[in-house]
């Protein structure tokens, strides 16, 4: 089995597990992203299939919702909260720091595709904003010198393992 | 399971607990976990067990004590001495002098008594003191007692009643009588009738819902079961964001526990009661918390909001009788069953009871979940419990309610919270947050902000709201890069007014709050950024920075 026909049949039970009901779109397009990673059109036409809903529909959802990413994302992902707490303690400097050490900018990737920069609204870490998320650690309290600085780290430790 | 199970269970966990003279509460939530929570505990367990101390010491992992800015925070029972930003290197040193020697340790101890001073945790009093993954510490401290005195001494109408004579109004936003709208869901003809639990939370920058249900789910879950009895209500769902995968996990836990324990599903505690319960994730869109919107979200559609009549309580889900209500809400209930309606009328105002909770963060010295009784004033909040600001900065304003809400400076401190007398100085209570601003930020970009927000999360549907915000972006973008004219402030003015009262829903109608206060209270500002082309924070006039996605 490819890991395409392993993610399908993930899909396909995930379907099931819900009946394959119209009201469960949402927790369905959940799984999908976490089995998927992402959820590109072909993925959603498919699904829009599986419920018998029309696929403008699901799309509809989708994009409705920013926790849906509908595009590949870099290897590893920065995302900088920009609640209101880490704004009122400047986290847009950190992004802007950001963006000019790896040059590239938010909501895009590094020209290599290591690394990709998005925002989100609250992680629910408020007591230390400013917050920003590497992968899936929470750096808080966060400044941009740290911030950079273990970048650079999770960069280079990549770097090493495909050596 | 029945009753008298229940009073069993109690019995034999207090008494396995009372075996203990120590209790290290090691808090385990959202805060807490990316500094090392899990490895703190992990480090105490080891550490008891090396020191020959287990048993009598237990070691519980917990929710959130509320001084989530110190965190690992560790709370050691008897005596509630709080140890701050532990690490796995000084946990030996904490066991062998506080619970071998019987010396606490002070120097890693946390001394502030004035953060919890001024403090009322109703809702939160289980919050740092009990697993919020064992059922059984739940009940130790009189979890689902109320359920049981409900379901064996009271009908619907008498829970209604009790509810009512509380005087408990919503904790999610408008402040309705929860009693009332329980008695409107109730006198509904339609079946079958729904609960939705709203832990959208969708403000951002605060964490006051997401905490409780780390901290203590089967409040959240008894309520409901609860309001399920006295509605007459068969299904639930718990519509909660997607972004707070511990708070999923602690009441997904705790659902599981509970029909296992038949506190959910048919036949409820050997009653003819039933009720079944499931979670519903959102996806980060501020306008589905709306009460019409979760509807939508729940049955599966885009979360737009739709005008009202009908309410939710005659058509909700699928057309039925729902009854809508936030988690704290719901959290209180257990505790009025308990001690009765004139009991909890002895905590804040007579016109709004009770406590609150707020995350309180931003510039400010001690940031953190907090618990106030109603009636507190703003500045007992900013000071007495926040600690002021730090850096010796100066105070500047305080946001409260989130992105719908004001922007209050120093003159209106005195303010009391309760939902009339924030409403008159320009605010909403909405469902918990308190942000503190220092001198470094700019009331313009402040507001400026809060528009970007509610521009990015307006569903469209309604012109005013739409179109309105967009008029009032050019004129924020104009005015935040040297081009503002005098008259913008007052087209700002009217254009919120027309927002304000011809948007179909809350979120247009409470987006200009921001706009409103900051011109009410910092119109120099403007003026200075406007004639002056003076940003006074040194935040305006920079090369535009296109953040958003
Ligand atoms: C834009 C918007 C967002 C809202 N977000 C929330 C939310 O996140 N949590 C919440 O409990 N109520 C929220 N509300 C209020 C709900 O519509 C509803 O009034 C509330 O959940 C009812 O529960 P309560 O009476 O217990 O407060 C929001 C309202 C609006 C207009
Ligand atoms: S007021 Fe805004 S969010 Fe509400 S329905 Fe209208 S466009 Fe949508
Ligand atoms: S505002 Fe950034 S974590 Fe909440
Ligand atoms: S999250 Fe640990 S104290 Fe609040």
């Amino acid at each position: 089995m490819t890991t395409e026909d392993i993610r399908r049949a993930q899909l396909e039970r995930v379907l099931k597990k819900n009946n394959y009901q119209k009201s469960a779109l949402l927790e369905i397009l959940h799984s999908a992203q976490e089995i998927y990673g992402y959820l590109d059109q072909n993925l959603l036409v498919d699904i829009a299939g599986s419920l018998n809903l029309p696929p403008s529909h699901v799309y509809g959802v989708v994009t409705f919702y920013s926790y849906f990413k509908m595009r590949k994302p870099g290897q590893h992902i920065v995302t900088a909260c920009l609640g209101t707490a880490c704004y009122v303690k400047g986290v847009k400097q950190i992004i802007e720091a950001i963006e000019e050490e790896f040059n590239l900018k938010v909501g895009g990737s590094t020209a290599d595709g290591k690394l990709s920069l998005s925002l989100t609204r609250c992680i629910g870490a408020c007591a230390m904003a400013p917050a920003v998320v590497l992968d899936d650690q929470v750096i808080g309290k966060a400044t941009k010198e740290i911030v950079i600085e273990r970048i650079r780290n999770v960069l280079a430790g990549e770097r090493d393992e495909s050596v | 399971m029945n009753l008298s199970d229940i009073q069993r269970i109690a019995e034999e966990e207090n008494e396995f607990q009372r075996a203990y003279k120590y209790r290290i509460n090691v808090c385990c939530s959202s805060g807490c976990i990316p500094f090392g929570a899990f490895k703190v505990l992990k480090a105490f367990e080891d550490a008891v067990k090396e020191l020959g101390v287990e048993n009598i010491c237990k070691v519980a992992r917990t929710g959130c004590v509320g001084t989530c800015s110190i965190g690992p925070a560790v709370l050691v029972d008897p005596g509630e001495y709080l140890y701050q930003c532990v690490t796995p290197e000084n946990v030996r040193e904490i066991v062998q002098g506080h619970i071998v020697s019987g010396v606490p340790v002070t120097k890693y101890l946390y001394n502030n008594s004035g953060y919890f001073r001024k403090q009322r945790r109703l809702v939160l009093r289980n919050a740092g003191k009990i697993d919020p993954t064992r059922v059984q510490d739940y009940i130790s401290v009189g979890g689902y007692f109320a359920l049981a005195k409900c379901l064996s001494t009271m009908t619907p109408q008498g829970v209604i009643q009790e509810i009512t004579n509380s005087g408990l109004r919503g904790r999610g936003g408008a402040g309705f009588s929860v009693g009332q709208k329980w008695g409107l869901v109730a006198r509904a003809h339609n079946t079958p009738k729904y609960i939705v639990a709203n832990l959208d939370e969708g403000d951002p920058g605060i964490f006051a819902n997401r905490t409780l249900a780390e901290a203590d789910p089967h409040a959240i879950i008894e309520g409901m079961i609860i309001a399920s009895y006295a509605i007459d209500a068969q299904k639930g769902y718990i519509y909660i964001r997607s972004e707070y995968p511990l708070a999923i996990e602690a009441l997904q836990k705790a659902i599981a526990q509970a029909k296992s324990m038949n506190l959910l599903g048919d036949n409820i505690l050997g009653t003819q009661h039933k009720f079944d319960l499931e979670l519903r994730f959102g996806a980060g869109a501020f306008v589905a918390g709306e009460e019409t919107a979760i509807l939508m979200s729940v049955e599966g559609r885009r979360a737009q909001p739709r005008p009202r009549p009908p309410y939710p309580a005659n058509q909700g889900l699928w057309g039925k009788p729902t009854l809508i209500q936030n988690v704290e809400t719901l959290a209180n209930v257990p505790l009025i069953i308990l001690n009765g309606g004139t009991w909890f009328k002895g905590f804040g105002l007579p016109n709004c009871t009770g406590t609150k909770c707020f995350s309180l963060t931003g510039n400010i010295n001690n940031p953190g979940l907090i618990e106030v009784p109603m009636g507190i004033t703003l500045r007992e909040i900013v000071y007495d419990i926040g600690g002021g600001i730090p850096s010796g900065k100066k105070f500047k304003a305080v946001l409260v309610g989130g992105p719908s809400g004001g922007c209050l400076p120093e003159s209106v401190l005195d303010a009391q919270i309760d939902y009339d007398s924030l409403k008159r100085v320009g605010a909403i209570m909405g469902s918990g947050g308190i942000v503190v601003l220092n001198e470094d930020s700019c009331m313009v970009d402040t507001a400026r902000y809060f528009t970007d927000f509610c521009i990015e999360e307006s569903c469209g549907k309604c012109t005013p709201c739409r179109a309105g915000l967009a008029r009032v972006k050019d004129i924020f973008d104009k005015i935040a890069t040297g081009e503002g004219e005098l008259n913008d402030v007052d087209i700002l003015e009217k254009v919120s007014e027309y927002i304000i009262n011809a948007s179909l829903c809350g979120l247009g109608q409470t987006a200009p709050n921001p706009i409103l206060t900051t011109l009410r209270y910092f119109r120099e500002e403007y003026i200075e950024h406007i004639v002056d082309k003076k940003c006074r924070a040194g935040i305006c006039f920079k090369k535009e920075h296109k953040g958003d996605e």
